[in-house]
């Protein structure tokens, strides 16, 4: 091809790149740009007003031994696996009660779904009133069956039960939309052959719908745990900037913007900013190897 | 399907009746708060009927917190974003899923990887650029860096693909119309059920946003819903039947917005997670 050409080719296709130039150029601006900055960030301390000052790699040597920071990302990690192993379960339940012939589906569905659209913020304050240990309807709910009243607010674990219990009223309609999508795709014939051969609801479910579900569920675990890294307001709302006693409720994001915005300690807020990175890219990876094992060539 | 209730189909409707009413109950509980006074809601056992102080607590509010300006800069920053959102994304899309173009994959591949980047990894130069561009208390600090995403693209041209057909195209080229043109008489037609679900997803999450209008907000007289909840229960943490009727009336215009296109959102929901 000569320069000629090549140059009419390119001047062609200019209505093709400069539509799609505007989420290029604001990436540029706002993703590229500051990623790179940040990384330069981590090897000053600066607290975004005075000079700053090159530290090298002194950020990251005080994030490893930083307990406050491992134990945010244990704090988060706790959360996650105590949200999502019920959220499953309960999706599970509500998408095969969709899938069933009851009635009123569509009501059904959005009232299920309505807590994700809802502000954190908003139900945040609201659930904060539930988890008040002398007043709140949770503990008065408890006290019904014989439970003693829980100290939600001041108790570590009882902090991030009650962090949890707000993820997963939030997100199991959610999923159970996910889930109900999935078993709807699902060929019938296996059913009608599982029936011939006997197999009850039960087994049914287990030998048949469950591991043909099984790309579904793990995409629900894909984003939960995608969401699940970055939990902060309900931390936030309910516990404060310090995520409670003992730090209980203390995330890695939170973690994060208290170091950045509330203390102003910009260079640390990056070096913890990258540390939560390799998190969530472990996390990524161990997810991915979850959803590759099955090989199945062909389609990415 | 028989219209005869098996046992075990009623036992299913029930259970999925008391499981709907759990989730629906803070809703209903927020409303008692709100319409009672913070006596009556700290008083054991506790109150789960309407009060008759409604109005007096979002009276409260307003006197409080400036609720009607944090609304006109929330709605102001949900509905530039979303146009913006639905303008630059799905021309991208159909740019993408239609057209071959030198480096259209590369870039493709480019855009996918950005769903890598977590955002607080840029948050806090972005704050420095927008303190930079002056932009820091301004809504504009919100609304640029959100006027294109990759994931809007990214769904709408799952969709695009499938929907806008070659032929149209090649007749519309025949016919003599520009790029610019065949999208706007062909493309965004075709596409208006995907603009429909992006449009309120794009919505909804401006509306709820916290993290980062809390962080550019900051010594702002105009912020979102969002931080002046925050800040209205920081400051009157006391006054609980106040922090619920602002809650209350934080919360209704946009769950109103979304039972208007509730059945159409949550469909599309579902479809992105089999097919995407």
């Amino acid at each position: 091809m000569t320069a000629a050409v090549s140059a009419h080719r390119r001047w062609k296709y200019l209505p093709q790149y400069l539509a799609i130039a505007p989420f290029f150029v604001l990436f540029a601006i706002f993703g590229v740009y500051p990623v790179g900055y940040s990384l330069w960030l981590s090897l000053q301390r600066w607290n975004g007003v005075s000079e700053m000052k090159f530290v090298g790699l002194a950020n990251f040597r005080f994030l490893l031994t930083d307990t406050a920071f491992w134990d945010a990302i244990g704090n988060t990690l706790l959360i996650w696996v105590m949200s999502t192993i019920p959220m499953l379960v309960l999706s599970m339940l509500v998408a095969l009660g969709l899938n069933s012939s009851v009635r009123h589906k569509g009501f059904l569905r959005v009232a299920y779904f309505l807590p994700n659209v809802t502000s954190i913020v908003a139900m945040s304050l609201v659930f904060g009133s539930f988890f008040s240990s002398e007043f709140g309807v949770l503990n008065w709910f408890l006290g019904l069956v014989g439970v003693d009243p829980v100290q939600w607010l001041t108790d570590p674990w009882a902090i991030r039960i009650a962090i949890s219990l707000m993820i997963i009223w939030r997100w199991t309609g959610y999923n159970a939309i996910i889930l109900l999508a999935g078993l709807q795709a699902l060929p019938q014939d296996v059913y009608e052959a599982a029936k011939l051969d006997g197999a009850g609801p039960v087994q049914t479910f287990f030998r048949v719908t469950l591991p043909l579900l099984r790309p579904v569920l793990l995409f629900s675990v894909v984003m939960s745990a995608i969401g699940g890294l970055q939990i902060f307001t309900e931390s936030q709302i309910l516990l404060g900037d310090r995520g409670g006693p003992e730090g209980a409720g203390m995330t890695m994001v939170l973690y994060f913007y208290n170091t950045a915005f509330a203390d102003n300690d910009f260079g640390y807020g990056a070096a913890i900013a990258w540390g939560i990175f390799v998190v969530v890219v472990l996390f990524s990876i161990l997810n991915w190897r979850l959803v590759q094992r099955p090989a199945r060539g062909g389609e990415k | 399907m028989n219209r005869t209730a098996k046992p075990g189909t009623l036992l299913t409707y029930g259970a999925m009746v008391v499981g709907a009413l759990i989730t629906l109950f803070p809703y209903y509980q927020l409303a008692v708060m709100a319409s009672n006074t913070t006596a009556d809601i700290y008083s054991s056992p506790p109150t789960f009927w309407f009060g008759g102080h409604l109005f007096e607590n979002i009276g409260e509010v307003f006197a409080k917190i400036d609720f009607f300006g944090s609304l006109l800069n929330t709605l102001v920053v949900a509905i530039a974003t979303t146009v913006l959102v639905l303008f630059f994304d799905s021309l991208a899309a159909f740019t993408f899923a239609k057209y071959d173009f030198p480096g259209s994959n590369v870039l493709f591949g480019i855009l996918l990887a950005t769903f890598v980047v977590p955002t607080q990894l840029a948050a806090i130069p972005q704050f420095d650029l927008m303190a930079k561009f002056g932009l820091v208390g301004s809504l504009n600090a919100l609304i640029i860096p959100a006027a294109a995403n990759a994931f809007g693209i990214f769904w709408m041209r799952q969709y695009a693909r499938g929907a806008i057909s070659d032929e149209v195209l090649e007749a519309a080229r025949v016919d003599g119309a520009g790029f610019f043109r065949t999208y706007l008489s062909v493309g965004l037609p075709v596409l208006r059920p995907a603009l429909a679900f992006l449009g309120i997803f794009t919505f909804v999450n401006a509306w709820n946003d916290y993290l980062w209008p809390l962080v550019v907000l900051i010594d702002s007289n105009h912020t979102t819903l969002q931080v002046a909840l925050s800040q209205l229960n920081g400051l009157y943490l006391q006054d609980y039947a106040v922090v619920m009727a602002g809650t209350l009336v934080a919360i209704v215009p946009l769950v109103i917005v979304f039972l208007f296109g509730a059945r159409h959102f949550i469909r599309n929901i579902a479809a992105g997670a089999v097919k995407g």
